[in-house]
């Protein structure tokens, strides 16, 4: 095997862990935070309007760590440093 | 030095790209002179920028206090009250000096997030220049507001709290808290825009309409919560008796 092929076989499969592993802790808590908000506008039906609104901007905020995950696959996938360094060699 | 402009490039589909890349919307050059050069992100910030101008300059052309409004100015001033409130909730006192760059933020991004219903609208938030640019004007807001509010004593007292150990856990927490904001943003546009890329090259009818629907939720909520990071920041060192009202 040649560097390219382990550059390149490593970059796959540590794109796909890096999305199935990075973003399970997103997407747990999303799922409760969501959950909460839901518990909170059936409870208080008046201020369902604010808790969307909060609850929105708070599940942006968690999906964030999901999106760095995604960031470090697009990166290993197509701005790999090591494969240009193994091209230019 | 030879220019050469080719225009069409513009109308290429986004999801048409050989290979979908990270730098992909920033190597597209619609004016190419060699070293230097127009690319595509470029481009659309200025269409962006140019929309923002002329909505403006129209609107508040013919701008009145009687009972004659028109919508724009109805609109415009919905969005500007709303910001403020937004300022004023977050800092805490009445303070409201902040809002005019978190709003300008707020245009910026939205617009050039909601544009992308347009297919051959590459977004310029999806480039990583364009929104750790914006995220570098926060960064630079940051030490502006805060001596402003609290003279230079109170801002870089606020790197030795709690404890004069902790300095350099506060500046890097300075650094990256911004930094994040930027990749937040791009994160979530190029996402987008991927995501509906490479759904269409799958199914090319209906189904990529649902994805750049919730793409325009998920562009206004950025939007939103860039405005919204920015004010917390910049207002983040308030002086005593600020503080004392909240």
């Amino acid at each position: 095997m040649d560097s390219y092929t382990i550059i390149g076989a490593v970059s796959v499969l540590g794109a796909c862990l890096c999305m199935g592993i990075g973003s399970i802790g997103s997407a747990l808590g999303e799922g409760q935070a969501a959950a909460a908000a839901l518990t909170a506008m059936a409870q208080q039906p008046d201020e369902a309007g604010r808790i969307r609104s909060t609850m929105f901007v708070t599940l942006a905020m968690v999906e964030t760590t999901a999106l760095y995950a995604l960031l470090i696959a697009f990166l290993t996938l197509y701005a790999n440093p090591f494969w240009n360094y193994a091209v230019n060699q | 030095m030879e220019c050469r402009a080719d225009f069409s490039q513009w109308f290429d589909l986004p999801w048409q790209d050989k290979a979908i890349g990270l730098e992909n919307f920033d190597s597209i050059k619609l004016i190419d002179c060699g070293s230097f050069g127009i690319n595509v992100t470029i481009f659309n910030s200025w269409l962006v920028i140019a929309l923002i101008t002329l909505v403006s300059w129209l609107v508040t052309r013919r701008i009145s206090t009687g009972k004659n409004v028109s919508k724009m100015q109805i609109v415009l001033e919905t969005l500007v009250t709303w910001m403020q409130n937004e300022a004023k909730e977050t800092s805490g006192s009445g303070n409201r000096k902040y809002f005019s760059m978190a709003l300008g933020l707020f245009c910026f991004i939205v617009t050039a997030n909601l544009l992308t219903f347009i297919p051959w609208f590459r977004p310029p938030t999806a480039s990583l220049s364009t929104t750790m640019a914006l995220a570098l004007i926060v960064f630079m807001a940051i030490p502006y507001f805060s001596i402003k509010n609290a003279g230079i004593k109170g801002y870089l007292k606020k790197f030795i709290e709690p404890v004069p150990l902790l300095l350099p856990m506060n500046i890097f927490s300075e650094v990256f808290s911004v930094f994040a904001m930027g990749l937040r943003l791009f994160g979530n546009m190029l996402s987008g825009v991927m995501f509906a890329g490479i759904l269409s090259a799958f199914i090319p009818f209906i189904a990529p309409l649902t994805m750049q629907t919730l793409g325009l939720l998920t562009g206004s909520i950025q939007a939103y919560i860039f405005a919204l990071l920015a004010l917390v920041y910049t207002s983040s060192v308030k002086k005593e008796e600020e503080l004392s009202i909240t």
